[in-house]
């Protein structure tokens, strides 16, 4: 018996297809985190051993009253006890606080003694805040993270330009919450949340926004609406990354500069020479793609931006195959001509 | 010799007119396709105007392969893509054989064209791989990549993106490749320009 195929491939392809688009909406339908998980993780919220740290048993008398969001005294003249709200810019959360850069401090470091009464004195809310390089400048230890080039990029910033005084390193870093995060974090898409929540904070919320200005805040959505998938940028890459002068000397860009300034063209990022690379991949490349393995390191090699091969090894493969190719095809032809 | 100056009409008008189309779209995207992978500022195409053609150039591909599809899963030129099981791996020895010593023997081909088989076997595996290998996934990845939003956000610890993207490459350049040697083995005719004039007129001349 002759066994005669008579399936076309087309069906076969149709068939695949089928299957294909089956498994992908199952894959795609368990990608997003079902209710459950999220529950999951709010549940459970880490508790702070505040034993371990030397100035808690004094901050705790700040804390008392700013840990939350009210406070309890009696008052001396009706003797009552008296609950009020604490203002929110003036609470400090302490799981927040013990896992910041600052959490090995004490309240009165930075503040004046004198809060140690209540109710505090009038003028102590005129008391001056420190900026970081008051602090950090000119400090050896501190030498890496280069406060003094930050400082004088910001200086430069159109935050300042516009604003001066008003705008001080408050405005995106509060001394209480800071924690270091672009310089040490392993993951990519924390670091790029982190960072643009920070710019959102103000561009994202008019009551901060018209803190410092009295214009009608843009629309960012509205603003960038000529950018090719969207969601996808701003979740990809930083605010900083186009609206930041980058100087690659510094982890973070500090030098943001004005609207008409900022990168508009594809190929700044989807390029060979990406600006991703001297700023937002700059950890991860430093991280070594070598530890990835060898056949995550030889295929996703450099590749972090759709579009432009960063992989030399690949280049090089690809050009031996084509090359090979093209030769045995003149062989080829050249012995056809001869034979002919 | 046996067929000598026989003519088949094998290239019906849509199959001519698709594979023209085909041939430009897939020139088009292989040039826009390299100058957004090698893009550096300042060469070659201006990198928004070869993402904007490439975008275009595959969307129509998209419909022209549709058409390609639709034509050969119902009328009669999809059989030529069937695939014989039986004594397949002995047959494509043989062409492999002809196309690498008979060839210049001046052999006779071992499988001449006619209207029951319009490829030989090696033609007809590269076609079948291109046509339902490559040219699918290429296509499927192309719009995976034009609605990041649609396409998976992990898969076994890859970026889903990253992997659609390198498929994409992959399947990308090994068309290119399937490309030059199709090209060249197209001058294999009655004379080097036959087999062109075939996909013109719609008649194969044999030899
Ligand atoms: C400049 C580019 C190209 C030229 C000059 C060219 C030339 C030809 C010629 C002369 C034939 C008829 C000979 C034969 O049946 O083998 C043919 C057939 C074919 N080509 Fe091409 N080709 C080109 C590009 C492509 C591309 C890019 C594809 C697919 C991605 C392709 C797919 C096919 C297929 C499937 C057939 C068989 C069609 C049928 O009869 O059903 N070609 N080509």
């Amino acid at each position: 018996m002759v066994y005669k195929a008579n399936i076309r491939p087309a069906w076969v392809v149709l068939i695949m297809l089928l299957l294909f688009t089956l498994a992908f909406t199952l894959v795609k339908t368990s990608d997003t985190p079902s209710s459950k998980t999220i529950q999951a993780e709010q549940e459970k919220p880490d508790k702070i051993d505040l034993s371990r740290f030397k100035n808690a048993a004094e901050n705790e008398v700040c804390l008392k009253c700013h840990g939350q969001s009210k406070y309890t005294y009696e008052n001396p003249e009706s003797k009552k006890t008296v609950t009020k709200r604490m203002f929110a810019e003036l609470v400090m959360n302490r799981d927040v606080f013990y896992v910041s850069n600052h959490r090995e401090f004490k309240c009165t470091d930075c503040h004046s003694e004198d809060y140690s009464t209540f109710p505090h004195a009038g003028n102590l809310r005129m008391e001056a805040k420190a900026n970081c390089i008051d602090c950090h400048g000119g400090d050896e230890k501190y030498a890496k993270f280069k406060f003094e080039q930050i400082e004088s990029e910001f200086q430069a910033s159109v935050h300042s330009e516009k604003h001066s005084e008003d705008f001080t390193c408050w405005m995106c870093h509060n001394a209480h919450t800071y924690k270091i995060n672009a310089r040490t974090n392993e993951n990519l898409k924390e670091t790029i949340l982190y960072d643009n929540l920070i710019c959102l904070n103000c561009h994202g919320d008019v009551k901060n926004y018209q803190l410092l200005t009295n214009k009608i805040k843009p629309n960012i959505l509205q603003k960038h609406e000529w950018l090719p998938n969207q969601a996808s940028h701003f979740t990809n890459v930083r605010c900083i990354e186009c609206h930041a002068r980058n100087e690659d000397t510094l982890v973070v860009a500090h030098h943001v500069v004005a609207k008409n300034q900022a990168v508009r063209k594809c190929e700044a990022c989807h390029s060979k020479n990406s600006i991703l690379y001297a700023s937002l991949y700059k950890y991860q490349v430093s991280l070594k793609i070598q530890k990835e393995g060898f056949i995550k390191g030889l295929l996703m090699g450099e590749t972090t931006t759709i579009g432009p091969d960063k992989s030399n090894r690949l280049n090089i493969i690809s050009l031996v195959i084509f090359s090979l190719t093209i030769l045995v095809i003149m062989i080829h032809a050249i012995l056809r001509i001869k034979n002919k | 010799m046996n067929h000598e100056n026989q003519r088949f009409y094998l290239y019906p008008v849509w199959i001519r007119i698709w594979h023209m189309v085909n041939a430009l779209l897939c020139l088009i995207l292989i040039i826009t396709g390299l100058s957004i992978q090698f893009s550096n500022p300042g060469t070659m195409v201006k990198f928004s105007a070869a993402v904007s053609v490439h975008n275009i150039a595959g969307i129509i591909l998209s419909i022209s392969y549709a058409l390609f599809f639709l034509g050969n899963l119902f009328t009669p030129n999809g059989a030529y893509y069937v695939i014989p099981v039986k004594g397949f791996i002995t047959r494509l020895k043989k062409q492999f054989i002809y196309y690498t010593i008979g060839i210049f023997k001046k052999e006779d081909a071992p499988f001449p064209v006619n209207e029951e088989s319009k490829f030989n076997p090696l033609q007809q595996v590269t076609y079948v791989v291109l046509m339902y290998g490559f040219v699918p996934v290429i296509v499927l990845t192309g719009w995976g990549l034009l609605y990041p939003e649609i396409t998976v956000n992990s898969f076994v610890g890859f970026s889903g993106l990253d992997l659609t993207d390198l498929l994409h490459i992959f399947a990308g350049f090994t068309i290119s490749i399937i490309m030059c040697v199709h090209v060249y083995f197209c001058t294999i005719g009655k004379s080097p320009v036959s087999n062109f004039i075939s996909m013109i007129n719609g008649y194969h001349e044999s030899h």
